[in-house]
């Protein structure tokens, strides 16, 4: 048995009990779940799980074989160089908010790495009606710099109509 | 005075709910001087919890006046019998725990609240506070309670609006 990491992503149709039985798989093959995270979007299910104490990738998919194709999903399967207990804090969280249009993700994100911005979680909507559809987007981020250094750098947005806030994300520990 | 260990989950002790505090003596007081060395040796503790050392009585530490950017705060509070008697508004705001290692998440909290409590010495005290010392406070009457944040932890995409949170005694 090896104590490298797999990371197994799943992708497919939504529909109740694949984490159920996807897991009940692993367990029953004796293999360590570590962090897990899923996802629907659009009627879609995806989800990420570190997986530990196979011998291989091969060794990885044999095993999973029955219960994805009982399921009907994708299986994509990585070795990865990672660890439990790596969390980073997010400290600055950006919302942006406007008029539903092409590119407004990339002028955000791009504007935010060149400030010098980690995202650490991104999630978008379009809310609003099918006549006037707005965009909302929430980041949270790490950012070495001062919140004002990140509102200077996402001005221009701004100039262009679009909602920007930024804010300190001060983590309550007690 | 002394470094006291802190109980991690999942010690079952952390879902023990606290008694009163009755006897406003030098032992009570001496307990809080340990109390409040142990919330400095914590790694960026803002508050602690007497039940969090193993002690269930209900005495927390709250101290907000140390935040990257200053919030509103009174500086660093002792409560003893601490009991909140009105709630308002709510938000989602990030929390941490030194009873849970490397773990975070979004839990939702009163943004104002009127707090009753007494001094180490029995004298009373009156409060309203807000945001993030409202928060503080809520974590840690949460752990005279018996109640941690990872039980009050949402998803992101979690619709606030379909949660009922607050309730008296903190067992939402
Ligand atoms: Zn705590």
């Amino acid at each position: 048995m090896s104590n490298n990491w797999y990371m197994l992503t799943l992708i497919g149709e939504d529909k109740p009990g694949i984490v159920a039985s996807v897991s009940k798989a692993l367990f029953e093959h004796g293999l360590n779940l570590g962090e897990t995270s899923m996802l629907r979007l659009g009627g879609n299910f995806t989800i990420m799980m570190m997986v530990s104490g196979v011998h291989g990738e091969a060794d990885l998919r044999d095993r999973l074989k029955p219960v994805i194709e009982a399921l009907g999903m994708c299986l994509h399967v990585d070795p990865i160089q990672a660890h439990l207990h790596e969390h980073l804090l997010p400290n600055i969280q950006v919302t942006v908010s406007g008029a539903d249009r092409a590119g407004i993700v990339a002028q955000v994100t791009a504007a935010l790495a060149a400030a010098g911005f980690n995202i650490l979680d991104l999630e978008s909507d379009v809310a609003g009606t099918q006549q006037k559809p707005v965009y909302i987007m929430q980041i949270a981020g790490v950012a070495e710099v001062p919140v004002e250094a990140i509102e200077r750098a996402l001005e221009p947005l701004r100039l262009d109509g679009v909602d920007v806030n930024v804010n300190a994300v001060e983590t309550y520990i007690g | 005075m002394a470094i006291l260990d802190i109980l991690t989950l999942p010690d079952q002790a952390l879902k023990q709910e606290s008694a009163p505090v009755t006897e406003f003596d030098d032992e009570l007081r001496a307990f809080i001087g340990d109390l409040e060395e142990t919330r400095r040796n914590g790694p960026a503790a803002v508050g602690i919890a007497a039940p969090q050392v193993g002690y269930f009585r209900r005495v927390v530490i709250v101290d907000c006046s140390t935040t990257r950017k200053p919030v509103p705060n009174h500086g660093r509070l002792v409560l003893v019998n601490p009991e909140i008697t009105h709630w308002e508004g709510y938000e989602m705001g990030r929390e941490g725990c030194l009873s849970v290692p490397d773990y975070t998440g979004n839990v939702i909290r009163a943004t104002h609240i009127h707090l009753l409590a007494q001094d180490p010495y029995g004298h009373d005290l009156e409060f309203d506070m807000e945001g993030y010392e409202a928060r503080a406070v809520q974590h840690e009457i949460d752990h005279l309670d018996g109640m941690l944040f990872v039980d009050r932890v949402v998803s992101r995409r979690t619709d606030l609006f379909q949660r009922k949170v607050y309730q008296k005694g903190g067992k939402g």
